[in-house]
């Protein structure tokens, strides 16, 4: 039985639908991530969920109940906020337990949730103190804390951690995926940071204006994209795009890469043979868009040993950034700007020729008016 | 701004010489009507008529402020203001108490429970700060009247009430606006309804703006006249009126001492006010609530 399932919602505000038909279901258990741009209605979507908005149309049950028309105390949910939102006016303690004593739990029993959740989350030596009193990571975990008190059947995080600095994101984005395998809780998660949603998330739904355009695990979403906008809104440095033409070949097909400066093409990669598809077959000579993550870039050097694997390009760097783990590096190709990520041992430097394998068996094509997914 | 650096030249110490004299002048000017009133308040009436407005008085004495308190003569009563305060006190107690929570109370739905119309609603409130008291005079007559609230203590408390709502509605709904709607949010899943979320959320974070309407609320109606003078009957009189009938009497002595003692009764609520909650004024007590 799932724990969430939402069916056909939308929503209007005024002329402007905001939630287009919006259908999932959610396993007990699940972490389900929304990642999307700002304005994508994954903010909206959480809210209906939480009862802070209602659906215009459409059906939202939570177990086996329909709460489509509960107010959000009557749903068994907990919410955690971007901004904490936790009551200035009490201190932790009381800020844990407000939910508690609102819903008339006996005080014996409040102050054992308390301490339960305060040893949890390590924030024991603060239950004294004020919300001024707090460092950001610290109203973070209090801000866990009132949620996970309650034991709701559902977690809502709503961009959790877009207020903490770099550092701290990463250690708290551990710590909740150390709770979530722990505790087993069924959380929905919001978040404009697809790294947050590529290392949390059980399955992602990738939004956009108002409709979930991929639903899927991390892997499936990365490696499978169903368009252009899911493939270069997972993965940083996204994903490149380079405009190509299919030709058949007698191997098999290839895709001629464009040289926009110089007109005509700039070299020729082979499509491997067992990607092709019947579909492949109708599209020969038409434009399309070939997708290439970085990382389907490899150094020459770094794979003689299979020599042979994919394809041979030189290029020229034009910009070189180490990030310490790996070395992103730009450069032309045809008549695109690619990045391509190397190996830390590379000592490439901006206006070195450099020698490229493109590797086409992770390549996916997509066509270049509706940007859907070919192969 | 003693935290730039700055540097010493004569110049610029003259200008600062300069200023500094020119404020203290201003400051000495406005003060200079309340001494006059303080050191009259404190002479006998022959060093008040021997004497000019600032010599300081030859014996101290605090018969005039005894006098304006329980005995000078307010038209044909002669028991002095002390009735008249405590009239205030009754006016004023409940209607800054009952003006300030509405008005919280109608920023609080403004802001937090946004209904349509909620902005027309609030502008419409907005207008009432700028309907000048003579306008509601004639038809608050009529209502009181209807109500069988005239000449009472209860039909000044309503007039008042009704006139201070638009402002306390004012800054109530604009201190609760800065008040982020996920604290509410939050409030509404840990299961606090509408009135929990009041008194429990938001009253306990208002305290700059309470402080703040209450100072206002209480300054405007012990200040006012109009009203008092209007709709007060011969026993429900505020302060402000018992002054007014006791300096106009002409009959008998000028008394200034009097005069100026009963003054400073009708003036010293609204400083001690301003004393007492002043410094509420400055605290941000939602500091913690969101990022900091």
């Amino acid at each position: 039985m799932s724990a969430l399932n939402i069916r056909h919602v939308n929503k209007t505000f005024g002329s402007t639908q905001v939630l287009k038909d919006i259908s999932l279901a959610i396993d007990s258990g699940e972490f389900l991530i929304l990642v999307g741009p700002s304005g994508c209605g994954k903010s909206t979507l959480m809210n209906t969920i939480a009862g802070l908005e209602p659906v215009t149309s459409g059906e939202i049950r939570i177990g086996d109940e329909d709460v489509t028309w509960h107010t959000p105390s009557e749903r068994d949910i907990a919410m955690v906020f971007q901004s904490y939102a936790l009551y200035p006016s009490m201190n932790v303690r009381q800020n844990i337990s407000f939910g508690l004593e609102m819903r008339k739990m006996p005080k014996a029993q409040r102050e054992e949730a308390v301490s339960r959740v305060a040893e949890l989350l390590q924030i024991t030596p603060l239950l004294d103190r004020k919300p001024s009193q707090l460092s950001g990571g610290q109203r973070q975990r209090v801000a866990m804390g009132r949620a996970l008190a309650r034991e709701p059947q559902i977690y809502l995080f709503d961009e959790p951690l877009s207020n903490l600095d770099a550092k701290l994101r990463v250690e708290m984005r551990t710590e909740i995926k150390k709770l979530h395998q722990r505790l087993g809780t069924t959380i929905v998660y919001v978040t404009h940071d697809q790294i947050e949603a590529m290392t949390l998330a059980d399955r992602i739904a990738v939004m956009r204006d108002g409709e979930i355009l991929q639903l899927g695990t991390p892997h499936e979403v990365y490696n499978d994209p169903v368009d252009m906008f899911v493939a270069g809104f997972m993965g940083s440095p996204s994903m490149n795009f380079l405009s190509v033409t299919l030709v058949s070949q007698a191997s098999g097909y290839a895709l001629q890469v464009h040289d926009e400066e110089q007109g005509g093409t700039a070299l020729t990669l082979p499509w491997p043979v067992e990607r092709g598809t019947q579909e492949l077959s109708a599209r020969v000579g038409e434009h399309l868009i070939l997708g290439l993550r970085p990382e389907h870039f490899l150094e020459d050097d770094a794979i003689q040993e299979t020599s042979g694997e994919g394809t041979r390009l030189e290029v020229t760097a034009t910009v070189v950034e180490p990030t310490g783990a790996d070395t992103l590096l730009q450069a032309w190709l045809g008549g695109n700007e690619v990045t391509a990520r190397l190996g830390p041992k590379s000592r490439v430097v901006a206006g070195d020729r450099v020698a490229l394998r493109a590797d086409l068996s992770r390549a996916v094509l997509f066509d270049e008016k509706t940007q859907r997914r070919l192969a | 701004m003693a935290n730039m650096v700055r540097r010493h030249t004569t110049s610029a110490r003259l200008w600062r010489a300069g200023l500094y004299t020119l404020l203290i002048v201003a400051a000495l000017v406005y003060l200079l009507p309340l001494v006059v009133m303080l050191l009259t308040s404190l002479k006998p009436l022959d060093d008040i008529r021997a004497g000019g407005l600032l010599s300081l008085p030859s014996t101290i004495s605090f018969e005039a402020w005894s006098k304006a308190w329980s005995s000078a003569c307010t038209g044909m009563r002669c028991d002095g203001m002390s009735g008249y305060f405590l009239n205030s006190i009754a006016i004023v107690v409940p209607a800054v108490a009952i003006s300030s929570f509405v008005g919280a109370l109608n920023g609080y739905v403004l802001t937090k429970w946004r209904f349509r119309g909620a902005n027309l609603c609030f502008a419409l409130l907005l207008f009432g700060c700028f309907v000048p008291f003579q306008v509601v005079l004639m038809p608050m007559a009529r209502t009181l009247g209807w109500l069988g609230l005239a000449s009472s203590t209860s039909g000044l408390v309503l007039v008042h009430v009704v006139y201070g709502i638009a402002f306390t509605t004012l800054f109530f709904r604009n201190y609760y606006v800065s008040i982020p709607d996920e604290m509410i949010a939050a409030a509404k899943l840990d299961g606090a309804g509408f009135w929990r979320i009041f008194w429990r959320i938001l009253l306990p974070v208002s305290g700059p703006i309470i402080t703040v309407t209450v100072i206002w609320q209480f300054t405007q109606i012990w200040n006012d006249f109009l009203f008092g003078v209007s709709f007060a009957g011969f026993d429900s009189q505020p302060v402000t009126v018992a002054l007014n009938n006791m300096v106009n009497t002409s009959t008998g002595v000028k008394e200034y001492n009097v005069d100026m003692a009963a003054a400073m009764i009708a003036a010293l609520p609204t400083l001690v006010v301003y004393v007492l909650a002043g410094k509420y004024f400055v605290r941000g007590l939602t500091a913690g609530s969101v990022k900091g």
